[in-house]
């Protein structure tokens, strides 16, 4: 289904914000409609969590407007080394965080013990409920809290850094739990350092640096002048199986070097 | 077994006996969430700026829980603007705001000496003096925050545990930590006749702390500490009579010796668990 026959959620329209005077984000535009799968991408300090944080109405733009769809049920997933690893929550505990309104008891209800139940089930974490947050893996970890925030039934799930400082192995786990979950209808936007994660995984990319560079299929946008003007350095941009491969340039120099130096030695 | 009873016979004594139960108890329910949210050293600079209230309440012939409680409610929420404002670290705040008042206090004891309630049971604690109106305080001020803390338990618990998105969430995390400031400034004022502003914060922290070496649960974490802090502040009450030391560091000295206890058995499994109580600074997201 093309994104133009699908509703949209949410909008940013010439958004700019920051913090203490200082502008993160300047004349941001951006669609996210339903069933999109956004990573959003640029270096340190482009304002990707910034821009996350726009979306999810915690940080309020200077000047700009953000529209949501009325009643839009929205969710999000800190980075993962915001959490303090050593508070007192057992993954119940935590999921059931989720569920901060509608009831006053401070103990889960049998509906909700068995909605916590079903959703680390699917998650495949259902052993783990009473195990506490630290005593997991970093995948189930990660898991943990996309369980938290799957319990409020979004349809729009925000993600700031899913995949940073894990190992190629759970990063791909990662992605492909997302990339399950979208197939099912929920929207998701990120932001990733990842580059070549995405560009295997991810319908569409945002590169950003303090403004939109380019938005669309990563074929599209990862580039070597998208990216060049998005990161403020050279990046060569190979192809491997109908998808785009980036390397920064000294990797590539230092890789041409070394096959140069080879042949010498031959 | 009757010399271990005969102050029971005192008025005084059941006054003060009940009082600290009733401290110990609550303080070791506030404390979970003082300790969590790394806000240790703003029980303590809150109990020293109550101080202040105390001794300008004490002279102005103004009551002490009105005096002192309003005092303290403005310096509990003033600490929870700047703060949250970032304009200073908590810290820094703290030491201005709190400081000051403690030192107003002491200004005006030395200028116009003490009235009413004793200069030394409001820094030490005591159970001499503490009358009924006392026990019917603390009382109301523990069913007010057990009532807060049982309504708003999951909205606290989000927000003590992970702010941005709680607020994300919809909880509203700047009223959820005014309202934390002020139960614990209502617990603060309500316990210093017994526990002594000097010790109030020991009170907070050491029942949570040891809560937390014995769980992972922070609904488990938060029934132990009120249980611990209340059979601290019975027990340390007993010892207050029966060795004649003044009431707030007996009390502080049994959760010690409790906590020195528990930290001994517990091993390295609880030293880890409340060596984690406060989020370490490395703990930082990249805000980009």
């Amino acid at each position: 289904m093309s994104r133009g026959a699908r509703e949209e959620l949410l909008g940013l329209a010439a958004v700019t914000c920051g913090y203490s005077g200082e502008a993160v984000l300047v004349d941001v535009d951006l669609s996210i409609c339903e069933r999109d799968f956004v990573g959003i991408v640029g270096p340190s300090g482009a304002g990707k969590t910034t821009a996350l944080r726009v979306i999810a109405g915690s940080v309020r733009p200077a000047h700009g407007s953000v529209t949501r769809r009325k009643g839009l049920r929205m969710a999000y997933v800190p980075q993962v080394e915001t959490i303090n690893w050593s508070f007192p929550v057992t993954v119940s505990e935590c999921v059931l965080m989720a569920r901060v309104k509608g009831r006053f008891l401070p103990w889960a209800s049998a509906a909700e013990r068995a909605q916590v139940a079903e959703v680390l089930e699917k998650l495949d974490i259902g052993g783990l409920a009473e195990r506490h947050i630290r005593e997991l893996s970093g995948g189930q970890q990660q898991r943990v809290f996309i369980a938290r925030a799957l319990l409020g039934e979004p349809e729009l799930l925000l993600l700031d850094e899913p995949t940073s400082g894990v190992d190629v192995r759970l990063r791909h786990e990662v992605l492909h739990l997302l990339d399950d979950l979208n197939a099912l209808g929920l929207a998701i936007v990120l932001t990733t350092h990842d580059l070549n994660g995405i560009a295997a995984h991810l319908p569409r990319v945002v590169c950003l640096n303090r403004r939109v560079i380019g938005d669309g299929p990563p074929t599209d946008v990862l580039t070597s002048d998208v990216l060049e003007r998005t990161y403020g350095a050279s990046m060569q941009v190979l192809e491997h199986g109908g998808m785009p491969v980036v390397i920064d340039s000294f990797q590539h120099r230092h890789h041409v070097l070394h096959e140069h130096r080879d042949r010498s030695i031959v | 077994m009757h010399e271990l009873l005969r102050p029971f016979d005192f008025e005084f004594f059941r006054n003060g006996l009940m009082v600290a139960t009733m401290a110990g108890g609550l303080c070791g329910a506030i404390g979970v969430y003082v300790v969590l949210k790394g806000m240790s050293y703003i029980g303590h600079g809150l109990s020293h700026a109550i101080f202040g209230g105390f001794a300008a309440s004490s002279l102005i012939g103004v009551n002490f829980f009105l005096g002192a409680g309003a005092w303290g409610v403005a310096s509990a929420l003033m600490i929870n603007g700047v703060t949250r404002r970032r304009l200073l670290g908590s810290d820094a705040a703290i030491g201005v705001i709190t400081t000051a008042s403690f030192a107003l206090g002491l200004a005006l004891f030395a200028l116009f000496g003490t009235q009413g309630r004793s200069f030394d049971a409001a820094l030490f604690g005591s159970i001499l003096g503490v009358g009924t109106d006392d026990v019917i305080a603390i009382f109301i001020v523990c069913v007010l925050a057990g009532t807060l803390i049982f309504l708003r338990y999951r909205a606290l618990l989000f927000t003590t545990f992970d702010p941005e998105v709680a607020d994300v969430a919809g909880v509203n995390t700047a009223r959820m930590d005014a309202l934390l400031m002020v139960i614990l400034a209502g617990s603060i004022l309500a316990t210093m006749q017994v526990l002594g502003v000097t010790l109030i914060a020991a009170a907070l922290v050491i029942p949570a702390s040891i809560a937390r070496m014995l769980t992972n649960s922070f609904a488990r974490m938060l029934q132990l500490a009120t249980v611990i802090g209340t059979v601290c502040g019975f027990v340390g009450m007993n010892l207050s009579y029966h060795l004649d030391v003044q009431s707030g560091p007996t009390v502080v000295l049994t959760a010690a010796t409790l906590f020195a206890a528990v930290f001994m058995v517990t091993g390295a499994t609880g030293r880890r668990r409340a060596a984690g109580i406060a989020p370490p600074p490395a703990l930082t997201a990249r805000t980009d």
